[in-house]
């Protein structure tokens, strides 16, 4: 394939486009009256999104902040993309890590802060690192393929996490959450406007960017990473341990995915909930793709997938389910996926060998 | 009696004419306006060195690639030929180099596939296609198991398989391409015995090859093919192996290297009793020892299958050990990983150039870094050093000519002849005590071919120890100072070059002792 | 011990039976769908989003046209349409078929959740609408132990045993089935002898999608009656998982499907026994033992039953 560099921006950033226009033309069809009025209302409905993002002060830091674990959830399937592992389990591993950091948080009040903080966010990307550790181990030692055995540990995760803060670790009054953390363990705040506060969460997935660009493009160890991903067998040829390395990769993919959660307990909701994790590692997988992989290539995506979730639920309020995110969500990765698809749409690969 | 360029009416007399074929792929033109001629009934052999553009040309005939100028005649017809199923449909066959079986599904159901007889239309009927293709392979005497699965019958057997293939859809005009490259001498001699047969039926046939002498001893006429043009038409009998040589490559061509006499030195490489399984668990290498000095190059005939690719990986540690020992300038290796025993300076050439020692997507310079990308001068404290990568790799890209000399070229984009330079390049570069060389030259074009001999010969004057293992008897011959010819994972012999001879090598690469082969050969 | 007791109850009880044959019948559908498409050298990880999409359209057809019977014709349609996409993505433009599956199912996942408010005017799930009748079979005796069992079962659970038979016989015995199996070895084989490659391979991938929307429909209009938002709870999976337990064959996927089925059957019967008295704080713990189950099966499994060898290589055509 005669793929240029230039279009592995342009095929994610065409996709984008043909994705919102297919939700258009969704949001016209749901609409009533006569096509005027719908217009107007698809019209009404983006102006929403776009003031819903980027609107005012508080609405940008509302995107920051959700911004910030799909920066992590996207390195950690990106990162994982690079060394030919899909792991589809950022959700489970974030739920895993948060559960963890929370708990030890909970805990964590005779520590001062500049010790509380740090190691819970160890902790958790120590058990995140353990939940993808064990995908990486069966894969690497007995074939099983990573999709399916970390679709199975999401699922685990959903339900050991589900009855740890319905039971032993429930803060009481009937709703599945658990005890508050430790003031010493919350992140201080980077913001504040009105009622809603920013923490620092995302300089830490900032620098995690910058930590996961420096590996693989300035280490041997990242080398050794991409060469597995390329070609397992010339790794193991140049003296590579090719298990090693696919466990060692969805350790730190797994690490990514559980300071994630990490972030979310002590930067957001102080506690752990159910439903903390709610789709962010899924979406780890669309921004790894939109950003091809490349950690800088992955914050601009999380500002586009915050964006549209923090648009979308303003999007609620005129009429549209917020589900509209999740095709357009699914057209950008059915493209990037099919790259020759769009290429063909664009007539890029015409000259394409025979014929 | 020079070859004969038909004129238009006299074209119904011949099987195929190709007229003005060009065939332009994105990096090449592999066919620039290539006519050619074939009698109705005749082996006719296309010659030409990889690249030249054969295969191209027969992908053509076959219907597998659609030419962008000239003009198809089957008997005399114009026909546009765009898919396998065109050509079956006038009576072409094709047996490619690389054979197209289902190695799950029986010999009957690979050469029914596509053209099923049934019943109740939609059924596919086993007990016909059984009867069916145990008829034709008695009236042509290609001798078959109907019911073995693909997978559990030979290399030779698997070519009768292709034959059958195309007699069962009626094929007259036979096209093979390159079909003894993977035969022992004997089992060529059978082939050739096959197609004389065939002849004779009124088949025509078509031979690809680069083996110069099966030309000579098969066909009737030949074309021969170089960049892409043709550059000789000749009747067989008109022609000598040195002048086909000469038109395949446009200059003269030296067809032996020279090699000093040198003593061996100590012993570098000892291998006791060496036992691996291959991918499906059974024995592959079954107890092989063997030596390796100073400055020799020990030779591994065998055809392919015959464990060396196995040997090969256990040697460079790339394949578990099921007994035996491997010892290596007195360090025991037998268990050793792929980095200790590069670190020992034991170096390797891989028979598989794109699954083993290249990484396609890579820079031609992080290449020349696998494999010693973790420390010194590539890099230091975990990180690389990307300046000394460059400079080294700009280095031995000149040294070792590879072209273009672009070290930021990702590998995929050169030629295979200069990827192998690459790879040559690199692990010559580990000045190693022992280089392990599988199928060096697999692909390559003559020039390149001699540039890799005269490397071997100098690792060879430098005192490093190898072990060269190839398909090419030729080179096995012209190179090695001593032979040992595999055959079901075992050593059938070993014997020195210039006293063998062609036939008792091709006997123990079919299954006979030495000493069998010697007598067999004298009878 | 008591939990003895309860699994040894649980195994004199029909009800068991019954649960194990229903539990079974989806992944079964969704097992044989991608039997199909692995044949031809697609993977299809989509169909948990097949059986979501399958799920919704029945119980929308369900709705719309007043029966339930119109349901699964709909929803086979809508499978075999979202199947389409994956053959036109993962086949024609040589697409990751991981990747081009996982789009699928957030495709499944954002379209049935956002559609159930503009057609069913609340988001979450559905009403209940009519289902698909279950068979009676009074013959056997209404009490009986045999009727507890098998007297009163869903006519999705015959048609997908009745497809585990035709399964077998188009694999093995037709022209067709002869050519999955080559195009799902070796691609390039097959398309040397004319056969046409892209074309087994779409009908292995369409078979794929009508097959796990039958299964998603039965677990609305056949079970409950009732669409909720992903309802299918990792179902796809489980069907992939017991494909390779089951070593790509219909009757080894039957078999796999019937263990998977009774291990949920059993969780359930354990969870409804009194006499071990389980909290419904600790049910989520009962709830993770299918996919602990799923978790060994693949790492135990995997690579001793043998895949089609192409299976989720892409596949140029020359020239």
């Amino acid at each position: 394939m005669n793929k240029k560099k230039w279009m592995r921006v342009a095929i994610p950033i065409i996709s984008i486009l043909i994705a919102l226009l297919i939700a258009s033309i969704i949001i016209i069809w749901i609409g009533k009256g006569s096509f005027a009025e719908r217009f107007d209302f698809l019209v009404k409905a983006y102006t929403e999104m776009v003031k819903g993002a980027f609107g005012n002060k508080t609405a940008i830091m509302n995107t920051i902040i959700k911004m910030t674990p799909l920066i992590l959830t996207g390195l950690a399937v990106g990162f994982g993309f690079r060394a030919g592992v899909f792991n589809i389990g950022a959700e489970g591993q974030m739920a895993m890590g948060a559960l963890t950091a929370t708990i030890f948080a909970v805990n964590a009040a005779s520590l001062p802060s500049f010790v509380a903080i740090p190691l819970t966010m160890i902790v958790g990307m120590l058990a995140g690192a353990v939940w993808a550790g064990i995908a990486g181990f069966l894969k690497a030692k007995t074939g099983a393929h990573e999709v399916i055995t970390t679709i199975m540990l999401n699922w685990i995760a959903y339900n050991i996490t589900n009855w740890a803060v319905t039971d032993p670790f429930n803060a009481g009054g009937g709703i599945p959450k658990s005890p508050e953390i430790a003031s010493s363990a919350k992140l201080p705040n980077l913001l504040t406007s009105q009622a809603s506060f920013m923490s620092f969460g995302i300089l830490i997935a900032i620098a995690a960017a910058v930590v996961i660009y420096i590996i693989l493009y300035k280490t041997s160890m990242g080398y050794e990473v991409k060469a597995v991903g390329f070609n397992p067998y010339a790794a193991e040829y140049g003296g590579i341990n090719v298990s090693k390395n696919i466990i060692l990769t969805m350790a730190i993919s797994g690490a990514l995915a559980g300071l994630a959660g990490t972030l979310e307990s002590i930067g957001l909701y102080y506690r752990f909930y159910g439903t903390l994790s709610s789709g962010k590692g899924f979406d780890g997988i669309s921004i790894a793709l939109i950003g091809q992989n490349n950690p800088f290539g992955i914050i601009a995506a999380s500002l586009l997938i915050g964006g549209l979730r923090t648009g979308s639920n303003q999007m609620q309020f005129v009429g549209v389910p917020k589900h509209i995110v999740m095709i357009i969500q699914s057209i950008i990765i059915f493209l990037v996926a099919a790259e020759r698809m769009v290429m063909t749409i664009m007539g890029w690969n015409r000259k394409k060998g025979a014929k | 009696m020079p070859f004969h360029i038909p004129q238009e009416d006299e074209y119904k007399d011949y099987a195929v004419v190709m007229k003005g074929i060009v065939k332009q792929f994105p990096r090449v033109l592999a066919n620039d306006h290539v006519d050619l001629y074939v009698k109705r009934g005749e082996i006719h052999a296309i010659v030409g060195e990889n690249g030249a553009g054969k295969s191209t040309l027969m992908n053509q005939l076959y219907g597998l690639y659609n030419a962008d100028e000239g003009q198809i005649l089957i008997n005399g017809e114009v026909l546009s030929i765009n898919n396998p199923k065109d050509a079956i449909a006038v009576g072409i066959g094709m047996v490619h180099q690389h054979f197209m079986l289902v190695g799950p599904l029986t010999v009957a159901e690979n050469i029914v596939l596509g053209d099923e007889p049934t019943k109740m239309k939609s059924f596919f009927d086993l007990a016909k296609a059984r009867k069916e293709v145990k008829r034709i392979s008695e009236e042509y005497g290609l001798k078959v198991d109907v019911d073995s699965k693909i997978e559990d019958i030979s290399v030779g057997t698997q070519q009768r398989v292709e034959i059958l293939k195309t007699l069962y859809r009626g094929a007259d005009i036979l096209i093979l391409d390159e079909p003894t490259a993977v035969l022992t001498p004997q089992e060529t001699e059978e082939l050739f015995v096959v197609l004389r047969n065939l002849q004779n039926d009124g088949k025509t046939i078509i031979f690809i090859t680069h083996k110069l002498n099966e030309v000579i001893a098969v066909s009737n006429n030949v074309t021969v093919m170089r960049g892409g043009k043709v550059t000789g038409q000749i009747p067989t009998s008109e022609t000598t192996p040195r002048e086909l040589a000469n038109m395949m490559v446009g200059r003269e061509v030296l067809l032996r290297v020279e090699k000093e006499k040198k003593e061996p030195g100590e012993k570098t490489l000892e291998v006791t009793g060496l036992k691996v399984n291959d991918n499906r668990g059974l024995p592959a290498v079954k107890g092989v020892s063997f030596e390796i000095r100073k400055g020799e190059i020990l030779g591994i005939a065998g055809v392919a299958g015959n464990g060396q690719s196995e040997l090969e990986e256990a040697l460079m540690g790339l394949r578990k050990k099921e007994g035996g020992t491997i010892n290596f300038n007195g360090l025991d290796i037998t268990s050793a990983t792929p980095r200790v025993i590069r670190e020992a300076r034991m170096s390797h050439i891989a028979a598989d150039r794109f699954k083993y020692a290249m990484v396609k997507e890579f820079t031609v310079a992080y290449n020349m870094a696998l494999g010693r990308h973790y420390k010194q001068p590539f890099a230091e404290g975990g990180f690389l050093n990307h300046k000394n990568i460059n400079a080294i790799s700009k280095d031995l890209v000149k040294k070792f000519d590879v072209r273009p000399p672009e070290i930021q070229n990702t590998a995929e984009n050169l030629s295979g002849g200069n990827q192998q330079k690459m790879v040559v390049a690199r692990e010559f570069d580990y000045q190693p005590l022992c280089m392990v060389v599988s199928q060096p030259t697999r692909g390559l074009d003559i020039g390149a071919i001699e540039f890799i001999h005269s490397t071997i010969l100098e690792l060879r004057r430098e005192d490093v120890a190898i072990l060269l293992i190839s398909m090419e008897l030729d080179e096995i011959l012209s190179l090695s100072d001593r032979i040992i010819v595999m055959y079901e994972g075992e050593i059938m012999g070993e014997v020195k070059p210039n006293e063998v001879s062609l036939e008792e090598l091709g006997l123990m690469m079919a299954g006979s002792t030495l000493e069998q082969a010697r007598s067999e050969a004298h009878e | 011990m008591n939990i003895f007791k309860a699994i040894l109850d649980a195994f004199a009880n029909p009800i068991f039976y019954k649960l194990t044959l229903s539990a079974a019948t989806p992944l079964l559908f969704a097992s044989l769908g991608g039997l199909f498409s692995e044949k031809t050298g697609v993977t299809n990880i989509a169909l948990e989003g097949i059986m979501l999409l399958g799920a919704f359209s029945g119980v929308m057809g369900s709705a719309l046209f007043g029966s339930p019977w119109i349901g699964v014709i709909l929803a086979m349609m809508v499978g075999v349409a979202a199947a389409a996409l994956h053959a036109w993505a993962s086949i024609n433009f040589q697409a990751d078929q991981i990747v081009s599956a996982t789009a699928i199912i957030l495709l499944a996942q954002g379209l049935t959740g956002f559609l159930l408010e503009p057609v069913f005017g609340k988001p979450g799930s559905t009403d209940i609408y009519d289902k698909i009748p279950e068979i009676k079979l009074e013959f056997l005796g209404k009490g009986s132990f045999l009727y507890e069992m098998i007297g009163s079962l869903s006519p999705f659970v015959y048609l997908a045993l009745i497809l585990v038979v035709v399964s077998t016989l188009i694999i093995s015995t037709t022209k067709l089935g002869l050519r999955m199996r080559a195009v799902g070895e070796n691609p390039e084989a097959a398309d040397t002898l004319g056969v046409s490659v892209y074309g087994v391979r779409w009908f292995g991938v369409l078979m794929s999608g009508l097959l796990a929307s039958l299964g998603g429909a039965y677990l609305s209009v056949g079970e409950l009656g009732q669409f909720t938002e992903n309802m299918t709870n990792g179902k796809g999976f489980i069907a992939l998982a017991a494909l390779i337990l089951g070593n790509w064959t219909p009757k080894g996927a039957l078999f796999a499907c019937l263990l998977f089925g009774a291990a949920d059957a059993m969780n359930e019967q354990l969870q409804s026994n009194p006499s071990l008295a389980i909290s419904s704080s600790v049910k989520p713990l009962f709830n993770l033992i299918p996919f602990v189950i799923t978790l060994i099966v693949v790492a135990g499994f995997v690579g001793k039953t043998r895949a089609p060898a192409a299976s989720g290589t892409p596949y140029e055509k020359k020239g």
